[in-house]
């Protein structure tokens, strides 16, 4: 345990590392990239759950943390899989040329 | 053998016509023409040997005996099994229906044998002894029914079959439909009459609850004075029944166009049986007959009106069948004002010796008629519409057709009342029973009998007396055995008919005393029968200086045209009765009919509900539908809608960017909103 290291400063942290993860799939055009910033907002509630398992004593938040981190791995192959597929067929990974379904 | 085991085989009396109805229904034409008519001579032979069995058990039990068959109808409170009733009185009918009626089938075997030949269809030969089984059948359902409604499916079968029969020939006749138009008179008239017995019916029910026969008369018996109203309206509605069966005034118009059927037909049907269904059924009405007021006094009368009206039209009459057609008007008008006057006896008496002598006055006919007809081939004449029935056209059988001119001669004078034929001594009984009764009968019931002996005896002179009068005529031969031996046969039963009521004996008084409870002895009355005899010797002997002395030429016209005048005019023209329905009944129903068809409903149903109202309303109604309604509103209002549809999805469709980031950020925003309203609430 780290002195000085409070409850507030891991949720600032895990706070700031979502808001990064946000923007970056929401402004980013390159899949990959959102795809890290995806990563990055799981990290961020992961560290939130342990934050929160160490303040309250309890060993479950840190039990969900494996399992996110067990859901982030599937969901990044399968991502990486589309990725994959989709530069094939478009030679490109930019998201902005994957509009079909405009309206 | 008991009574009740000989009892118990009255079914079969109907059984076995019904089976060789059926029998040549289905087989008829593939067996030979002789095979046919033996079946249908077989089944009516084994019916009399029935019949004679239930009289031998009569003999035992005269009470006689209901045989219960089935339960038939059973509605709330009107109750009517399927029972046979075997009294000495349904018997007496028995033996008669199925007696004569066996040996008219065997000369019908016979007869038809050349009829088909000569009217060109041989093929029909089965079909007549179809009808003719069918027939017997309902006859002897009539005649041994426990109850009204038992008798009239009986009453309803004979008026069938005769109705086929008459227009067993329908394609011919006069303009090739004379014959069907005479079937249909006949069954038309006989609707009305039928009309009067369902009426009857209805009354008895509503009255005394029950339709059998003995129930109703003990019933009545029990009530005395207080069922003499019903009794009276029940008798007349029954009495107007059995004027239409029995051809009575004034329904008997339909009984001479009835011969256009074959002469056995006409034997069988229209002077032996059938048409004393209805003295048959007077006389089980006895008991209610006996209970009424008026309709004795109106049978009575009635009786002997057609008795005498007949009588006359048959003096000139030239079809050697219509002679004997208004001769057995005339005779069942005697038998009905017998019933009228009270002496039932005497009617059925009546009724069984006319049903000998008729039957072989018919048969013999027929037997003249096709030797006629024979002589025509053989001739081979080129005459233009040859009649073989008309009288003028013979002449002189006597020598050509012995046996047939013998019986006919017996028969003429047992129908002329000539003793000891059998005709004398029912007609005598009669007379006697209606000298006490009624006078005014009485003595018109005299002049009918002189007017019978009279047409009887010109008729014989015309047909078997003189010259022939044409070639057929002249080769006329006798007819073969199976004709002629039946025609032998009830010359016999014409002859020692008379013996079934003889006087002193009265073995059928005795007889039917069983049923009918209370009747007296008839007397005979010397002077009566002195004077009856006189008179028909007198009348044959007027008829021998009219028509014998002289015969008359072939074209040359009837010697009592001259003689009589108006009269003459008159009885040739039957009295104009068929006219006088046809202006009152035929033309009003035909204009009427007429009516109904071109303005009731051709214009007024045709033109103007039909086409105006309804199709035209339809027309107008759909089009106001389909333009205003369906054009305007619905069809107006679901555009509307698939527009709206439209708009509002090509609205929609804009935020579909189809950019991955949009969605994100909406599925972020979404989730701020949310949580933050969590939170904040």
């Amino acid at each position: 345990m780290i002195p000085g290291v409070s409850m507030i400063h891991i949720l600032i942290l895990s706070g700031v590392l979502f808001t990064l993860g946000a923007l970056g799939v929401l402004i980013r055009r390159n899949a990959i990239v959102m795809f890290m910033s995806i990563e990055l907002m799981l990290n961020a509630a992961n560290l939130a759950f342990v934050g929160f398992a160490r303040s309250m004593g309890a060993l479950s938040g840190q039990v969900f943390v494996f399992f996110v981190i067990a859901v982030a791995a599937a969901e990044v192959a399968i991502g990486l899989a589309l990725i994959v597929a989709v530069y094939r067929n478009r030679g490109s990974i930019d998201v902005d040329m994957v509009s079909d379904l405009k309206g | 053998m008991t009574a009740d085991t000989l009892f118990s085989l009255a079914p079969l009396v109907i059984l076995f016509p019904l089976l060789g109805f059926v029998f040549n229904l289905v087989a008829g034409r593939r067996i030979s023409e002789r095979g046919a008519g033996i079946v249908a001579s077989a089944a009516v032979g084994l019916a009399f040997v029935i019949a004679i069995l239930q009289f031998v058990a009569l003999g035992l039990d005269p009470a006689g005996a209901t045989i219960h068959i089935a339960e038939w109808i059973a509605i709330g409170e009107l109750e009517v099994d399927w029972a046979l009733q075997i009294d000495t009185l349904s018997v007496t009918m028995l033996l008669m229906v199925t007696g004569v009626g066996g040996l008219i089938h065997i000369y019908a075997i016979g007869y038809m044998h050349d009829d088909v030949r000569f009217q060109g269809d041989p093929s029909r030969f089965p079909r007549f002894f179809v009808y003719f089984s069918l027939f017997m059948t309902a006859m002897l359902i009539l005649v041994t029914g426990n109850s009204y409604l038992t008798m009239f499916v009986g009453w309803e079968g004979v008026g069938l079959s005769s109705y086929l029969l008459i227009s067993f020939w329908y394609e011919k006749g006069e303009n090739g439909i004379g014959n069907a138009l005479a079937g249909k008179k006949a069954f038309i008239v006989n609707r009305v009459g039928d009309l009067g017995f369902i009426i009857a019916m209805l009354i008895t029910f509503w009255f005394f609850g029950t339709l059998t026969f003995e129930e109703v008369f003990s019933e009545a018996e029990a009530m005395g004075a207080a069922a003499v109203t019903a009794a009276t309206a029940i008798t007349l509605f029954l009495f107007v029944g059995a004027a239409g069966k029995s051809a009575q005034i004034p329904l008997f118009v339909w009984l001479p166009d009835a011969m256009a059927g074959p002469t056995p037909v006409s034997a069988l049907i229209h002077a032996a049986t059938m048409v004393t269904a209805g003295i048959y059924m007077l006389v089980r009405n006895a008991p209610l007959l006996e209970l009424a007021t008026v309709t004795p006094n109106v049978i009575a009368i009635v009786g002997a009106a057609t008795a005498l009206l007949a009588a006359s039209i048959a003096v000139a009459r030239f079809d050697i069948k219509r002679v004997l057609a208004y001769s057995t008007i005339s005779q069942l008008g005697f038998m009905i004002a017998a019933v009228g006057i009270g002496a039932y006896v005497a009617a059925i008496f009546h009724l069984v010796a006319h049903a000998f002598f008729k039957a072989l006055l018919f048969l013999s006919a027929g037997s003249v008629i096709q030797g006629v007809e024979h002589g025509h081939h053989h001739a081979d004449s080129a005459e233009e519409d040859f009649n073989p029935n008309d009288m003028r056209v013979m002449g002189g059988l006597r020598t050509r057709m012995k046996v047939t001119f013998w019986v006919y001669l017996i028969g003429a004078l047992a129908l002329a009342g000539i003793p000891p034929l059998a005709g004398f001594f029912s007609k005598d009984e009669i007379l006697a029973d209606a000298s006490h009764v009624n006078p005014a009968v009485y003595w018109v019931l005299v002049l009918a009998a002189f007017l019978t002996a009279f047409y009887m005896g010109r008729q014989v002179l015309m047909v078997f007396f003189g010259k022939p009068r044409s070639k057929a005529a002249e080769a006329t031969k006798e007819s073969p055995a199976t004709m002629v031996a039946p025609l032998v046969a009830l010359a016999v039963l014409a002859v020692g008919g008379g013996l079934i009521n003889a006087p002193g004996l009265l073995p059928l008084t005795r007889f039917l005393q069983e049923t009918l409870a209370g009747i007296e002895e008839p007397e005979f009355i010397a002077a009566i029968a002195i004077l009856t005899t006189l008179l028909a010797l007198a009348s044959i002997g007027l008829a021998w200086l009219l028509y014998g002395r002289r015969p008359i030429k072939s074209r040359a016209p009837d010697p009592l045209q001259s003689r009589l005048g108006p009269v003459w005019i008159a009885i040739r023209h039957r009295w104009w009765v068929d006219e006088f329905y046809d202006w009152l009944i035929v033309r009003r129903y035909v204009s009427m009919a007429r009516w109904l068809a071109e303005v009731a409903d051709e214009r007024f149903l045709h033109d103007w509900v039909h086409d105006r109202v309804i199709a035209l309303g339809y027309v107008r109604a759909t089009h106001w539908l389909a333009s205003v309604l369906d054009l305007r509103f619905i069809d107006r209002g679901f555009d509307g809608l698939g527009a709206l549809t439209r708009r509002g999805a090509s609205g929609l469709g804009v935020l579909q960017t189809g950019y991955v980031r949009n969605y994100a950020a909406a599925v972020f925003i979404g989730l701020v909103l949310v949580v933050s309203y969590l939170l904040l609430s």
